[in-house]
């Protein structure tokens, strides 16, 4: 219960952010991506510095976290060709529209409706992607 | 100078990203998740699909609780509506926001991770792989607004 309380506390402050910062709506990132306004690097720096405080100082400092099994901070996933490819297509997609998978959720609750074709998108690539690697052996 | 680079000024965009920042470290605090969000897109699939991609432990451990952070986020964009009034309606087409988010899906998946993902809770946690994406994902982006500044408005 704890991890689905503090994940919607989490989760408000996140979605509140990014509408202040205008990363909801896909003209504001297009205007960065576009170089012509560099604002979300600024917002991506901030929390990024934050979140990097916390993750490395919380679990250096504390053996686990009060309510989890462990603080999920690693360095395990290898680069793959998977890696470099699939970043690519992101890249693509994110140049093309301006959205990303937080954005879109947190634009539809700031009244931006457009953005649930964004949403409706992201679930169909996460579908037809799910099921061409349901067709090959299990890997990670 | 700063207005070259920041025509809109930069307190909202710093006060945004602290509180982005917050809103990811809060549920870390207290039971040591990350807060990736593409990830709730595949695991909310896992309720339809039996196939073995979409069933991973990962999915099915996490998919109760990230519901509640979907609806964190929409709330979160909700509050600023009421508090501030509704930001302008964007006017990007549909057909590029549905194209975008197709790409954007399918390159998270293969990737690993999306904005939050790699970019802030993957960097903060030291993960070369997240640096590599976060390069590589950052560089394209920026190369195809450029481009495509020139055939769509």
């Amino acid at each position: 219960m704890i991890d689905k309380i503090t994940m919607y506390i989490g989760g408000l402050v996140f979605g509140f952010g990014l509408a202040l910062a205008g990363a909801t709506r896909p003209e504001i990132v297009l205007s960065f991506l576009r170089l012509e306004d560099l604002g979300l690097l600024l917002v991506i720096g901030v929390a990024l510095l934050v979140v990097l405080v916390v993750y490395q100082g919380f679990s250096r400092i504390l053996q686990k976290p009060p309510f989890g099994e462990a603080f999920d901070v690693h360095d395990g996933f290898p680069v793959t060709r998977r890696t470099i490819v699939g970043a690519i297509i992101f890249g693509l997609g994110w140049g093309i529209s301006g959205i990303c998978p937080a954005t879109s959720l947190a634009a539809l609750g700031t009244g931006n409706w457009p953005l649930i074709f964004a949403v409706i998108g992201i679930f169909t690539g996460t579908l037809i992607y799910g099921l061409i690697r349901t067709k090959q052996p299990p890997t990670h | 100078m700063l207005e070259t680079y920041f025509p809109l000024g930069i307190s909202q965009y710093a006060w945004g990203g602290l509180l982005v920042g917050l809103g990811i470290s809060i549920p870390f605090i207290f039971t040591g998740l990350v807060t990736g969000v593409s990830s709730f897109y595949t695991a909310a699939w896992s309720y339809l699909l039996k196939g073995w991609f979409f069933r991973s432990a990962w999915y099915l451990k996490s998919r109760g609780w990230k519901w509640w952070l979907v609806a964190g986020l929409i709330s979160g964009g909700l509050l600023y509506a009421l508090a501030y009034g509704t930001p302008p309606v964007t006017t990007v087409p549909w057909w590029r926001l549905l194209l975008g988010g197709f790409l954007v899906g399918v390159g998270a998946r293969m990737s690993g991770g999306c904005t939050s993902g790699h970019a802030i809770c993957g960097l903060a946690s030291l993960e070369k792989v997240s640096l590599v994406a976060t390069i590589i994902f950052l560089t394209t982006a920026i190369v195809v607004a450029l481009l495509t500044e020139q055939i769509f408005i």
